[in-house]
């Protein structure tokens, strides 16, 4: 089976559940640019209430814009109904054509698209043998199981030929726990097999992470960065980032700049290069990931407040200037009885201003 | 462990509830059975008569005639209603300020005494005086509902759709709300027609508060008194005598009271009868999804 994907892409787009918006508060998606690559998997990650969701109403043409366009392979579709667009669309809970049997609601989507009977009876059984649904054909879809409907909605979308883009709404929401990890695999393998450009909301960053290429981070309604897992890892262009991804997440801790250096409760902290100055009412934070503190004696001193073991590693919680920070340590390293000092690694410690990332601009 | 208590105690407890169930429907119904085997005059004398008032009640033209003039009665009142709630049920508004206004409109009709909706119909349709009745007159139409069985057919067709419909509405409108955005999403993706959205996703969702506003329907029609009484009386002649009319005339005003007692069982069981077909049946093609 040929699908054939297109690049999806999101410009400038704004939204508004309120017919006359009225300042950015009223709106839930502001400004949000995003292209998805064919073939590549793309997670939408986010806490609940973030716009996940609308860009993916948007996407599918559920949705009209109140700005901005969406381009499929450069052309513009943002007034196209969702039928005219060749989106597919797994939700939340799982959506089947209940008085049909599990073959009738695969062939459901061709047979409204006038496709030739033999060719949707081929289809259909393809399909039905990726998802092992084959035993379960002449089956009424409403007597499966939660994961079994959801492999119905994947597969309403996978049968058919024109599908641009498969799109994901926290499909694994109703899942049992041990059939997430079958459904997920089967998904990834089933986007290797066959290539198809794929966007998939969630608020689960294992999910997210595990399963896309790229995953776009959101909150309050912005993209705040785009980027592979080890980008959002390393390197988190915004302090929402590095909090929400990560377990636990991100220390922050406020500072101060002093000659390119970041001042942290009287400890120069050190880094590759010298950043540039900010302005003086600035708020100004040190980001460093609980991994990349590790405990030295010629660092500086902290007081530990609690040290959690959570098996392969143990985590403590501990207290420096009036900030709260936690710092990972592996196994076989023995954590002093006390006088514990830390340092942070210079190529993994950010500086952030007001919430973005402050760094060196690179000479043109 | 605890000791199970063995005692007659419980009785007790369930006593309150036997005592409402024995007065509220076994001694009354088992009055009715009596009655229903005996010939009496009055004066506490009773003739033990076996099962001849049934034989009669059975066999006489006059049952047989308001037992199908009451089927048919109900086979078009449900005919109209439930296809019409329907309707309307799906063109109601999903939000916003019209969803309240159309709720209350659709239960004012439920509101109003039974007496009274026979009474308003009775005036509204009469054809010298009445809006409805002028009207149709007007048109060239020869109406009068107190002399044609035609025109009483229809008033109390009318009346009886214009007071019940609303209940269709209400209980289908809850099961249409009761149905995720995700569906109706799935199905627009899916390429589905309108027609094809209500076959496969509202009816099926819509199908067990339908078969409860079926089930309510056709117990309620067939026990339909109040308002066919006070329009027209069960007349012009007995066109418009449904069963409980007639039951009412056979014990009130014939005062025979064997062969009324003998009816109200046969009625009884007629609507159970009727209610166990029917919830059987749909609860037989429910168990085969």
């Amino acid at each position: 089976m040929v699908h054939t994907m297109a690049e999806i892409s999101l410009q400038n787009i704004s939204h508004s559940y309120q017919r006359l918006p009225n300042g950015s508060a009223d709106y839930a998606l502001r400004n949000v640019d995003l292209t998805c690559r064919k073939g590549g998997a793309y997670a939408l990650l986010g806490p609940s209430g973030c716009g996940k969701t609308t860009i993916l109403n948007i996407v599918s043409g559920l949705l009209m814009p109140t700005d901005g366009k969406v381009l499929f392979d450069g052309e513009d579709v943002t007034t196209h109904p969702p039928d005219q667009r060749n989106i597919a669309q797994v939700f939340q809970f799982p959506v089947v054509y209940d008085t049909m049997s599990v073959h009738d609601n695969l062939a459901f989507p061709l047979r409204n698209r006038n496709m030739d009977h033999l060719q949707i009876e081929e289809r259909v059984k393809d399909v039905a043998e990726m998802l092992e649904l084959t035993d379960s054909l002449h089956k009424k879809a409403s007597g499966l199981t939660a994961d079994g409907k959801q492999k119905i909605s994947l597969g309403r979308g996978l049968v058919r030929p024109d599908v641009n883009v498969m799109m994901f709404d926290e499909p694994l929401t109703v899942i049992d726990p041990h059939l997430k990890w079958e459904l997920r695999s089967k998904l990834k393998q089933l986007h290797r097999r066959f290539d198809f450009t794929m966007i998939y909301v969630t608020h689960d960053q294992t999910e997210a992470l595990t399963f896309a290429d790229e995953v776009a981070v959101m909150y309050e309604g912005e993209v705040v960065q785009v980027g592979t897992p080890d980008e959002l890892f390393e390197r988190p262009t915004h302090t929402f980032v590095g909090h929400f991804i990560g377990s636990p997440g991100m220390n922050l801790l406020p500072c101060t700049l002093v000659d390119g250096y970041p001042l942290f409760s009287g400890n120069r902290i050190q880094l590759p290069s010298p950043l540039p100055p900010v302005e003086p009412d600035q708020r100004l934070e040190i980001g460093i990931r609980p991994e990349f503190i590790k405990l030295d004696p010629e660092g500086f001193f902290v007081n530990v407040n609690r040290v959690d073991d959570v098996g392969r590693y143990r985590i403590i919680k501990a207290e420096c200037g009036g900030s709260l920070l936690n710092v990972y340590v592996p196994e076989g390293v023995a954590i002093p009885s006390e006088n514990v000092r830390v340092s942070f690694d210079p190529e993994h410690t950010q500086v952030y201003c007001e919430g973005w990332l402050h760094e060196r601009k690179e000479a043109a | 462990m605890i000791e199970k208590v063995q005692n007659q105690k419980a009785w007790l407890m369930i006593m309150p509830v036997l005592l409402l169930v024995a007065f509220n429907a076994i001694i009354p119904l088992m009055t009715v059975v009596n009655y229903s085997v005996q010939e009496t005059f009055g004066n506490n004398v009773f003739f033990w008569e076996g099962v001849r008032w049934f034989q009669d009640v059975l066999r006489s033209e006059r049952f047989h005639a308001s037992l199908l003039r009451q089927l048919i009665f109900t086979f078009l009142i449900l005919g109209i209603e439930v296809p019409l709630g329907v309707a309307i049920a799906l063109t109601m508004p999903h939000r916003g300020i019209g969803v309240s206004v159309c709720l209350v409109f659709m239960a004012l009709p439920l509101l109003i005494p039974w007496n009274v909706v026979g009474a308003m119909w009775n005036i509204f349709a009469l054809p010298d005086i009445g809006l409805l009745g002028r009207m149709i007159n007007g048109l060239g139409i020869s109406y009068n509902f107190t002399q044609q069985p035609i025109s009483a057919w229809a008033t109390v067709i009318a009346m009886d759709v214009w007071h019940w419909t609303s209940l269709v509405v209400l209980l289908c409108y809850a099961g249409l709300r009761a149905i995720p955005d995700a569906f109706y999403q799935a199905a627009k993706i899916d390429g589905a027609s309108g027609w094809q959205v209500f076959r496969y996703i509202q009816l099926p969702k819509m199908k067990r508060v339908l078969t409860i506003a079926i089930l309510l329907r056709l117990m309620d029609s067939f026990m339909v008194y109040t308002e066919p009484f006070v329009l027209t009386g069960g007349g012009p002649g007995n066109s418009t005598t449904f069963l409980s009319i007639d039951l009412v005339k056979v014990a009130l005003g014939q005062f025979d009271l064997g062969p009324a007692a003998s009816m109200s069982l046969i009625y009884f069981l007629v609507v159970l009868l009727l209610c166990w077909v029917f919830y059987t049946l749909m609860m037989r093609s429910e168990g085969q999804q």
